[in-house]
Order: structure tokens, then sequence, then C-alpha cells
């Protein structure tokens, strides 16, 4: 029962193996590759010409190597990175090992953990795709290592049934398994590092970097038309504190409630937000409500109350319009005129020379963002370095950098001529897909602007690279950047049917985040009100998969294990006859041809004798004899029907 | 040579079952027979006769090991995309799950509504392994694969095309001369995944004959006894040729004037002087009395084959039955036949 596995399905095994392990590719260390790979040629080779497999002694060598080597590289065992490279590691060895179907059905299920360990890295619709493929080539395997008779293709052929077959459980259980939130117990260290997205402070070059990726940040679905490009500006965290380098968000004490006077009717919509790792969500300025789990600090960030780890979906609502006049408190404005010593000495003699000019502050800023449209300020995602006195630097010398340069030089413009400024950052616009109407930011959208307090106008937003590269703002990044500079793939607007194309796609990709990747407890809830359990537990769910599971296994197995036909329909009267005669205890002896037995059993039945013997001669006459008259077969169903013994 | 084809009808039973079913209404044994403990219990112990159809109430399915193995790497699965929250985690984890229920229903179907019949079996000396020729029979439309029977002692595997059918043989051990009923098989398969495992158990009603295990002890002396001598004119000069008769079916083959045949004129016999004399007869009750009954057995079987291989007419005398010198394949078998059956009388021991 134990034969050597035959070579075309370890094959079979060896690509699935290769497909569990393609995702982790890119993250494991170069040896744990090599070691893979390596094994699978010598068990493939060994299997191929007879030759014996490594001993054992060789084998916990490895072991105790490889384990060595593991935390050598990570300078720890558990954690996601290391457990998912021991986990490679123990695959490559036990394929050496596998000499029995006990050893391959092993490795199997190890590539099925494998499998699942590349969900912590990606869930996209590829890597679905790839689930699925890998899913299809073990099973193949191990159809393969049961019936070693059989054709690879067929052993294909049958794993696809069998996965197909498996997709209506797979739904039901999807759909009604009930759906805990929150992680069941603590998450390894690791498991959210290479998130992207804003960070927790502002330097020169952090953002342009960002402006780099494709990666998308939220997707929004408003009721009702988007507002337009310019309009959108998505406020993330916010920066009071500035050390002549780097923005920080400060020792702001939270002052005062988030109050604003808005104008006009706000707009609604829902943010789809992939995790970054970060608390902070993202709203239209300014934020109308706030989200569950969530709130609003004094200068409007919305945050969250644990960091976005898993994609999160909340309804919003802005006012576009709006006088922002919280956070008046005398020390918050003062914080917001704070600026280190001895920087920047041209940029603080032009903006005090703007303060002894003009009448108000409203004057200021007309005067500083006039500055920023005449000085020929230049747009690049490349700029050159600057020098310790950084906004001196920009203003005066190299005069081309990106939104961060420009906010950063602009509010420090402001402080030094005494108008309290802030720095907001978030994305600014978006991009609507005409496939599902969503708008898609992507981190190529961040963005930074300033925000000046004007008296009774509260804190007002100025945009300098608006004034500067008004493209950026009302194009976007891509008609805003010269020729010739590196932008991300996909938001170069010159080719159209690229266009067309991912618009679909991402349309695709977020049905899946919102339908699969997204379907949350909240989401099974909304899905059992509608199918009329409004409060269901978590035992109303376990009896609706009973009932749905069981109903279609019994389901399948009422059509699998239908009986065959009998070909002849005089035979199958006649064993209906037998099985009758055999309920009245005659049954019918496997030597016994049909009129031998009619004799018995008319013998055993002295009253039924005679309709015994009839029906036995119509059916010989109808299987032996020649041609049969019309109907004598509906004769014998009537007959055999009405037979009593 | 002639052995015991499968054997039909009540007659090959070994017995009815156990308990006082047999008492019982034929009604109420019938729907005893039907539930699945009395077949397992007391029913199956019986062997069939005719073709046994696995019906779905005698083919049982359990997890095997790996099936359950599978079903706790499916709950670590489980718990680890509950945890991490992994979507996929939860696909991948339900689709595994789903795949594992179907193929039960596989593996099961892969066995029920089989036939399985016996085929007549040769017959084997002592010491030897009769094998048994079972028949599996498809009606369906689907192929099955993999399906192994086992005894106690052997396994074979076979596949059957979809309404085709195949014929394993079953090697079993013949310890003791006699009757050889085949033992309870076991008819199972884990196809496609090896999760589960369906079995069922058949013993159709068929017996192989085993015959004593030949000794080679040298033939005894021939007697001389001139009135049966039909076949031969008498004549002095032991294996002088005498001339030739027509062939009849007891003559051995080494005296067939196969020239005589390829020349077109029919079967002959060559008959040799002073050798149709000579009868042989193999009497139990001429062994030496030192030997036991089996040895004796073993020796009257040695000496068939040798007087057969010889071309003597050769007769058998036991104590309860006498077969009278004759010749060739039919004749040899009977007297093994007749050892292999014999049955100590009080008078033999």
């Amino acid at each position: 029962m134990n034969p050597a596995p035959p070579l075309a399905s370890l094959l079979v095994l060896g690509a699935g193996i290769l497909l569990a392990g393609a995702q982790h590719v890119p993250r494991l260390p170069w040896w744990v590759t090599a070691l893979v790979l390596g094994a699978l040629a010598w068990r493939t080779w060994a299997a191929w010409r007879g030759e014996r497999m490594p001993r054992r002694w060789l084998l916990y060598v490895l072991v105790v190597c490889g384990i060595a080597a593991v935390f050598l590289s990570y300078r720890t065992l558990f954690g996601r990175d290391a457990g998912v490279t021991m986990l490679v590691l123990f695959l490559a060895l036990k394929l050496l090992e596998t000499r029995t179907h006990r050893d391959v059905v092993i490795v199997t299920f190890l590539c099925f953990f494998l499998s699942l360990t590349s969900f912590f890295y990606s869930q996209t619709i590829a890597a679905g795709a790839l689930m699925l493929a890998t899913v299809l080539v073990l099973t193949a395997a191990l159809v393969g290592f049961s019936g070693p008779t059989r054709p690879v293709a067929r052993n294909f052929r049958t794993a696809g049934v069998l996965l197909v077959q498996g997709l209506p459980v797979m739904l039901l259980l999807f759909l009604f398994f009930p759906r805990v939130p929150g992680p069941l117990w603590g998450m390894p260290a690791d498991a959210y590092s290479g998130m992207t997205g804003l960070s927790e402070s502002m330097s020169p070059g952090d953002i342009s970097s960002l402006s780099q990726s494709d990666a998308i940040a939220f997707r929004a679905r408003f009721d009702g038309d988007p507002p337009e490009k310019k309009h959108m500006y998505w406020r993330g965290p916010v920066f009071w504190d500035f050390d002549g380098r780097s923005w920080r968000p400060g020792d702001v004490p939270n002052f005062d409630a988030p109050q604003f006077e808005p104008y006009g009717a706000p707009v609604t919509y829902a943010v789809t937000i992939e995790p970054h790792n970060r608390p902070w969500l993202f709203a239209l300025d300014l934020p109308a409500r706030v989200a569950p789990g969530a709130f609003l600090t004094h200068d409007y960030q919305l945050h969250a109350r644990r960091p976005v780890r898993v994609r999160t979906r909340y309804e919003m609502g802005s006012f576009l319009e709006y006088a922002a006049t919280g956070g008046r408190a005398e020390r918050a404005l003062e914080l917001a005129r704070a600026l280190p010593a001895d920087f920047n000495p041209k940029a603080v003699a032009l903006a005090r020379q703007w303060a002894r000019d003009a009448r108000s502050s409203e004057e200021i800023v007309l005067r500083a963002v006039e500055f920023f449209r005449r000085a020929g300020f230049g747009y690049t995602l490349n700029p050159p370095p600057l020098g310790r006195d950084s906004v001196d630097d920009f203003l005066f010398g190299t005069k081309r950098g990106f939104c961060e340069h420009f906010s950063s030089a602009f509010a420090y413009l402001m402080r030094a001529a005494g108008v309290p400024a802030r720095i907001v950052t978030g994305y600014q616009g978006g991009e609507v897909n005409p496939v599902d109407g969503y708008v898609t930011v992507r981190q190529a959208d961040a963005h930074a602007w300033v925000e000046v307090w004007l008296g009774a106008g509260g804190w007002t937003r100025v945009d300098p690279t608006a004034a500067a590269v008004p493209l950026r703002i009302e194009s976007g990044l891509a008609a805003a950047i010269p020729r010739g500079e590196p932008l991300p793939f996909l938001v170069r607007s010159d080719l159209t049917w690229l266009r067309t194309l991912r618009f679909n796609w991402e349309a695709l990709a977020n049905y899946w985040n919102q339908w699969i990747l997204g379907y949350s407890p909240e989401r099974q809830r909304v899905l059992l009100n509608r199918l009329g359990m409004p409060d269901a537990n978590w035992q109303a769910l376990a009896q609706v998969l009973f009932w749905s599971v069981g109903a279609v296994i019994v389901a399948f197995a009422l059509w699998l294990l239908r009986k065959a036909k009998p070909r002849d329909a005089a035979h199958a009267l006649w064993l209906r006859f037998c099985a009758k005669l055999a309920r009245r205890g005659t049954p019918r002896r496997a030597a016994e041809g049909p009129r031998s037995f009619a004799e018995r059993a008319a013998r055993a039945h002295p009253r039924a004798a005679e309709r015994i013997r009839a029906i036995a001669a119509l059916y010989i006459d109808l299987r032996y004899g020649p041609a049969p008259e019309d109907g004598a077969v509906a004769r014998l169903r009537s007959l055999v029907r009405e037979f009593r013994a | 040579m002639r052995g015991d084809g499968a054997v039909r009808g009540p007659a090959g039973r070994a017995g009815a079952p156990r308990g006082s079913a047999s008492a019982l209404s034929p009604r109420l044994q019938a729907l005893l027979e039907r539930s699945q403990a009395y077949r397992l219990f007391a029913g199956l112990r019986a062997p069939e006769a005719g073709a046994i159809f696995l019906a779905q109430r005698r083919v049982y399915i359990l997890p095997t090991r790996h099936g359950v193995v599978f079903g706790l790497a499916l709950v670590l699965m489980l718990i680890g995309s509950i945890n991490y929250q992994l979507s996929l985690g939860y696909v991948l984890t339900f689709l595994l799950a789903g795949t594992g229920l179907v193929s039960m229903l596989h593996t099961y179907r892969n066995l029920a509504h089989l036939y399985v019949s016996a085929a007549r079996v040769d017959p084997v000396f002592v010491g030897d392994q009769a094998r048994f020729r079972l028949h599996l029979e498809n009606p369906n439309a689907y192929d099955r694969t993999a399906l192994w029977l086992r005894t106690g002692e052997s396994a074979v595997a076979a596949d059957v095309g979809a309404r085709g059918s195949a014929t394993v043989q079953l090697p079993v051990a013949a310890p003791r001369r006699g009757y050889l009923q085949l033992p309870r098989v076991t008819v199972e398969t884990r196809f496609p995944l090896a999760l589960f495992r369906a079995w069922s158990y058949v013993q159709p009603a068929v017996r192989a004959l085993v015959y004593p295990r030949p000794d080679d002890a040298p033939l005894p002396p021939a007697q001389l006894i001139p009135d049966t001598g039909a076949a031969v004119s008498a004549g002095i000069g032991a294996d002088d040729f005498a001339g030739l008769r027509p062939y009849q079916p007891t003559d051995s083959p080494r005296h067939i004037a196969w020239k005589s045949v390829a020349r077109g004129n029919g079967m002959l016999t060559k008959v040799f002087a002073g050798r149709g004399a000579e009868e042989l007869w193999l009497d139990l009750a001429a062994l030496p009395p030192a030997l036991d009954l089996e040895q004796k057995l073993s020796r009257l079987a040695g000496w068939v084959l040798h007087a057969e291989r010889e071309g003597y007419a050769y007769g058998l005398r036991l104590p309860d039955k006498t077969l009278s010198p004759a010749h060739g394949p039919a004749h040899r078998d009977d007297c093994l036949k007749a050892l292999a059956l014999h049955e100590p009388g009080p008078a033999a021991r």
C-alpha cells in the first residue's frame, strides 16, 4: 500500500511547492530559496534514477544548521518573517525525506500552510489566483499519489472536479461562519512592517519619495457626484513644531473642542482605507462627523483609536466650505508662531519686511502667495539637496522642490512675519474611476499644505504649491512634473488604452476589496439582516451552516451516488419482480434462470402460480425471443406492478 | 485440470448464519439482514453465493489518519485566519474544507455499487498458495481507481474502468488438504485524496480444492494381473514394441504414435509387449503403519503423479472409496480429489 511515490506525481508536487512558495521568494534569504530548489532537484533526481535519498543523519545536520542560519539572519526564531522562513526550511528538508504516501501528505499540508502565510503580505486578486492554482496542483498531486496508475492530466481533471464541487461549501462557510473581529492573541512584532503611507513627521524628501508609489491609499465613494479635484483636500496629520529641518506634530495640548462654522450642505461619502499601520483616517476638509471607533482632534484630524492594520471602511461627511474657528487659544497661536532661532536669515528678513509693510495678516498672506507665484519655482520629484538653512536655500537658491518644500517654506515665512501657521499633510485630489464611480487616492497623491490663522476667518488653508505650480492641483501630478522625470507608471496620463485597462482592473480590485477582503463582522451582520436574521448569534449561524452544508452534501451525494440505469427495461422489471418474491420468502438463487425460478416460485405460492408463470413467460419472450410485439414491455410493467404473491 | 468453480446456490453455504436468526420468520430475517450491525456481526460471516453487490448499506467510510491530520490542519489555518484577519485565509481554509468533504463522497462512490464475484479457482497442493480470482464489475459510467482487495495475508490493487470489469488474483496459503474457503476479503479504497477510507467486507462462496502435498518416494512394484490387460497383447521383454491400436482417452500421451497422426492416419497408440499387463494398485492400507494418515496420503498423492507421468494404469484404494485402474488427467484429478477429501472413518484410527 506504500509504494515509492511515482515520478510524475512527485513532479506535480514539486510544482505545487514552487507555487506555494512563489510569493515568499522576494522576502526569503537567498540560501533558503537555493535550499528548496536543491532539495527539489535532489528528490526528483533520486526518484528518476532510483537513487537512494540522503541519510537521516545528514537531514538532522541540515535541520540544525538551517535553524542556526535562520537565527543568524533574523536574530530570532519567532515572528512573521522568521516563522515563514522556518516553515519553508522544514518543507525543503521534509521533501528530502518523502518516502511514503504519509510523507507526501505532510509535505502537501505544509504547502497549504505556506500558501496561507503568503496572505500576511498580500491578498490581491493575483494572490487569490495563485492560491487557487496552488491548491489545484497540490490536490492533483494528492490524487496522483492515491491513484498511482492514472495519467497526470486525469489527476488534474479529478482535482478540478473536487475543487469545483467544494465551492458551494466554501461559499456557505465564507458567508455564514461566525466572524470574530480583531486578533485572538498578539500579532508578531514585525507583522505590519512594510506598509506605506504618510509618516509622523515631514522632512524634505519624505513626500516626494511617497510620490513614486502607485499604491492605493484609500478609495472613496460619494453619494452623488464627487467634488471638483481642486476641492479635494484629504486631511491627515497636522504639524506644529519645526526644528529647522523637520516638521513634527509637536506637544500641543488639546486646547478646545474642534469647532467650526459650516456653510452649505455637507458632502457624504464612504472611505475604504488601506492598512497603513498609523492611527489616522482621512476625510475631506473639514470632517462633519466622526467615524465609529475614531475621534476628532482640536486641529480637525480624524484619528482611529488603534492603528489601521486591516482595510477599513467608514462613512464620512465633510463641509467643503467653513470657517475653522476652533483652536483660537492664545497658547496655541503662540505655538503656531514659534521658530527655531538662528536659521534662514534671508527668509526672516523678507518676512519681517512684509510684516512692516502690510496692515493685516490677510495682506501678508497675499504678498507671500504673490511671491510664490512670481519667483519662478519649479516642481520636481528629485529636488536638489538643501543645506542647513533649508528654507533660504530653497527660496533663493535652488527654487525647485516638491510640496513639502513649498509648504515648509511658506509656513516658515508666515511664522517669521508673525502670522500663526501650521502644516497639514494628507492627500490632494484623486481619480474618479468611470467603471464603478469610486474615487481612488494613491500614495502619489500625498500632499502638504499650510493653514494660517486669520482672526475672524479662523484657520484658512493656503496651498503654496498651487500658487507656484497651479497645474499640480488642477490636473494632478502627471501634468505638473516636467517631461522626462520618472513618474509612477500608473499615474502617466498619455496612454489612454492603458488607463481604460487600469480603470477596469482597479474597479475589479475594488469589488474584491469590498466584498472578499472586506467581508467583516459588520458586513456579515448586514447580510444576515437582509436574509431576515437580524440578531443572529453564533449558535444560529452554526445551525444555518449545519443545515445548509448538510443539504449541499446530501444533494451532491444523491447526484453522485445515483444508481446505474439498467440498460434493459425488461430486465429492470424482472429484477423488481424477483425483489417482490424475495420479500415473500422466495429469493432467486444465483444459478436459477427465469424458467426454473418461476417454477419453484409457483410451487411456493400456489395461489399466485398463474401470474408468476405469465410474468416469467413474458419476460423470457421479451429477453430471449425474436423481436417483441409493441406494448409487451408495458404489459410486463403493469403485471409486475400489480403482482402480489 | 478441472477445478471447483464458484459454488452457487445454498449448497455452497458453509452453514446458516449463527444465532437463532434462522429460526425467525423469513420476513423478520430479511429485515434483520438489512441492518448494518447484523451484517457486521453475524450476517457477513456466511459466504455469499453469486455476484455480491456492494450496496450502500454495506459500504462503510471513516476518515483516515491523514484525514484527521487534515482536519486539524484546517482548524489551525482557521484560527490563523481569524487572528490575522486574512480574508483569503478564510477562502483557502473553507475551500479545502469543502474539497475534503466532497472527496468523502467520491471515495464512497469509488467503492459503492460495485459487483464482486468469484471465478473458478484451480486446485493446489498443501503448502502452495491457492490463487482465488475475484471478478469486479463496474455498472456505472465512471472509473473506479485504486481499489484494494485484502485478506489477512495479501493485498492486491485494481482499477475498473467505466462500465468495465477487472479480475484480480488473491493468493491464499493452503495449509491443509480439503476444501479451502476464500476468507473474508476487505475491499477498500482511499481514492481520490486518501482523507477517507471506504471499505466493505465480502466473502464470496468459493472454495479451492487442496490436494495432499506429494512426496517423492519411488513407485511400488507393479503387480502383474493377466486378465486386465485388455489393451495389450501379452509378451515378454519389458519395452518391446508390439504394434498399434486405436487411441483411447485414457492412454498416455507418450504412447501416441505421433508420426501416424502426422500422416493423417488418426490417433493410434503404440502398444509395448509386457507393459500393459502391469497394473498398479495404490492402496492406503498397504502403506507402512509407521506413517501417519497425512504422510500416507502424501505418499499416495506422490505415487498418483508419478504413475501418471510414467504412463501406468493405476487404481486407488481407500477404506471408503475405490477408483479402478485407469490413466489420464481426469483420472489423476479424481484420485487426488479423493485423497484431498478423504475422511478417516472410525475404522481407520
